[in-house]
């Protein structure tokens, strides 16, 4: 079991207010992943629920039981850390057990549960070595290893592949959720990139500046942004945002249209504009067009075959029903 | 150093410095080594010839040779313990944010900057001495008769004056190295659920190991050689004749240079086993 509720958290750093009254549920088994751009307090909203930051007004619940004043180890959760943390004097098979041993469990339990563990993550072979003869996504795993052998209620993630290159973070971002669906348990993953918040949560929790600007599954948020900057912040590129007459045009403030929801030609459209830097990926290709009088710079996604060069003028058609409006406050008209 | 040009000019620049180093290393070394093997005595008929090993064998079968083994150990082996138990606390101490860390850190590295000399006549006469000495009031005032320090306890007392002059260098090291823990280790240590008593045990003290290791290395090597403290306060007296301090008074005491060289050679030799043995140790540290 991993409820874990938050009633009117509130945390404070002398006289700055990270993190102001805030309200949230996590269900049992559920991976919640925080998201937002630095400094949001994301992370230190998982140190409260970790328990290694005081929370200075409000409650945290987890499975019913006040957990507020209950130290870090008694909560039963498991974290993850960016720096993996390992102790790095001891060996792989001593970094996993160490939990255990604190907890007093029995050697052949121990045992058990670390086969089991490095079973699951590959690690057999690498029981032995010192965390310093490992790779970057070995270490990431053997601090996974250390949480699971403590059978949480909940796991916690701090940016745990921040430190990884790109090739190695799509695989382990592969494995957490193969781990989350195995084990069920509900799980907490904070990141800054919404990439990993789409492709691995149940449910995002955005943030900004300790408010929560918005809590769904993945295609909630990219279906139906609450307001401007959960829309500019979820999706990749970035939606386009366009002020003025044109949104004046469809009753709003603002209007928002995402790069692949814009079709482009070279003979007719709405929007008129130069190409400007355009980004092949093969299967895409983005395009920067300039010029159209809307926004500064409106980015588009065509298929990867499409061939326009820099200075080419384009036309720019919008999808009518994939049209986002928000109002003078940024919040959404439905 | 790329170029073969610029290891040259490199070569040529270090040389000054190199030649002078070494000449002032090698012409006592040299010395050392050509008295210890002549029975030299400065104020009885001077250079009296070549005698072989007789002055090696002369020193190790005098009857102060093995007391002062002795002393020099329990010293230096004292010291260590002392500097090392004190300085992981205090430096644990010093890591913790309070109020004026700046002026404390400078004040708790004072002492180092004293000179061994005058130290040890502060503590010998401010602190030690029985009539007048801090510790002889305070002694007083709880109604206990005062501790004569220097004759009573000398080997002890000894220590507490070289301790309280290495503590700072301890403390120091071992600081920068405790700031160097990452607090994301204790954090999840933490949550592993070790207390803090275990946190110490199993995530500082492992990682101090290396800094512990780098103490107690550079401080056997000049603890070796410790001799100013003695000098002014027991003047080897009390069982407090450590090698060094024999040497000194074979050569100047009893004028025979040959006896001292001697002695000076085995001192030589001891702290090279002690360099080699850490060196080892250090080096098998530095490589995990």
């Amino acid at each position: 079991m991993g409820r874990i509720t938050l009633d009117k958290v509130v945390k404070r750093f002398g006289d700055v207010e990270v993190i102001p009254p805030l309200d949230l549920t996590i269900e049992d088994g559920e991976f919640t992943v925080f998201v937002g751009p630095s400094g949001c307090g994301k992370s230190t909203l998982l140190r409260l629920i970790a328990g290694l930051e005081d929370v200075t007004d409000g409650q945290i619940r987890i499975d019913g039981n006040d957990a507020t004043d209950i130290p870090p180890a008694k909560r039963g959760l498991a974290m993850v850390f960016q720096s993996y943390a390992l102790y790095p004097h001891m060996s792989v098979r001593k970094n996993i057990a160490f939990p255990m041993r604190m907890a007093g469990i029995p050697e052949d339990e121990q045992k058990r549960r670390i086969d089991a563990a490095a079973k699951a993550l590959n690690l057999t072979d690498y029981l032995e070595r010192r965390p310093g003869q490992l790779s970057g996504g070995q270490r990431q795993r053997v601090a996974i290893g250390r949480a699971i052998v403590r059978e949480p209620a909940a796991f916690l993630f701090d940016e745990p592949l921040s430190n990884l290159d790109a090739a190695l973070r799509v695989g382990m971002r592969m494995e957490i959720s193969e781990l989350h669906a195995k084990l069920k348990t509900t799980m907490i993953y904070v990141t800054h990139d919404q990439v990993e918040a789409m492709t691995m949560a149940d449910k995002i929790v955005v943030l900004r500046a300790g408010y929560v600007e918005q809590v769904g599954s993945p295609l909630e948020l990219y279906r139906a942004p609450r307001n401007v900057f959960v829309a500019g912040f979820i999706g990749s590129p970035k939606m386009n945002l366009i002020d003025g007459a044109e949104a004046a045009k469809h009753d709003c403030k603002t209007i928002g249209v995402r790069p692949e929801h814009i079709a482009i030609s070279d003979s007719d459209g709405q929007w008129t504009g130069r190409v400007g830097v355009s980004e092949h990926l093969g299967s895409d290709t983005f395009f920067h067009i300039h010029d159209t009088g809307l926004a500064e710079t409106i980015t588009v996604r065509a298929d990867g075959e499409v061939g326009f060069r820099h200075g080419d003028t384009v036309y720019l058609t919008p999808r009518e029903d994939s049209i986002h409006r928000f109002d003078e406050q940024g919040l959404r008209i439905a | 150093m790329a170029t073969q040009h610029s290891r040259s000019a490199a070569r040529i620049m270090m040389a000054p410095a190199v030649i002078l180093l070494l000449g002032w290393m090698l012409v006592p070394l040299a010395m050392t080594l050509l008295f210890s093997f002549k029975q030299y005595l400065p104020l009885r008929g001077g250079d009296l010839g070549w005698v072989g090993f007789e002055n090696y064998v002369r020193f190790v079968s005098s009857s102060a040779f093995w007391p002062s083994v002795q002393a020099t150990l329990v010293i230096v082996g004292g010291v260590l313990a002392i500097t090392i138990c004190f300085g992981v606390l205090l430096a644990m101490l010093l890591d913790q944010p309070f109020w004026g860390q700046g002026i404390v850190r400078i004040l708790v590295i004072a002492p180092f900057f004293v000179m061994p000399t005058v130290s040890a006549l502060v503590w010998k006469n401010m602190f030690m001495d029985p009539v007048n000495g801090l510790f002889a009031h305070l002694w007083k005032f709880f109604g206990a008769d005062p501790v004569v320090w220097l004759s009573e306890a000398p080997l002890f007392s000894i220590v507490l004056i070289v301790s309280w002059q290495w503590l700072p260098f301890a403390t120091l090291i071992l600081l920068t190295a405790i700031q160097s823990l990452d607090s994301e280790q204790l954090e999840a240590s933490e949550m592993d659920g070790a207390p803090p008593l275990k946190r110490f045990w199993f995530i500082i003290l492992p990682h101090l190991s290396r800094a512990i290791t780098v103490v107690l290395l550079i401080q056997t090597i000049f603890l070796l050689s410790i001799f100013a403290e003695i000098f002014v306060t027991t003047q080897g007296s009390f069982g407090t004749r450590t090698l060094t301090y024999l040497i000194f008074q074979r050569v100047l005491e009893s004028q025979n240079v040959g006896l001292g060289s001697a002695g000076g050679v085995y001192a030589i030799i001891l702290a090279n086993i002690v360099a080699i043995f850490l060196m080892r140790i250090v080096g098998k540290n530095l490589d995990a």
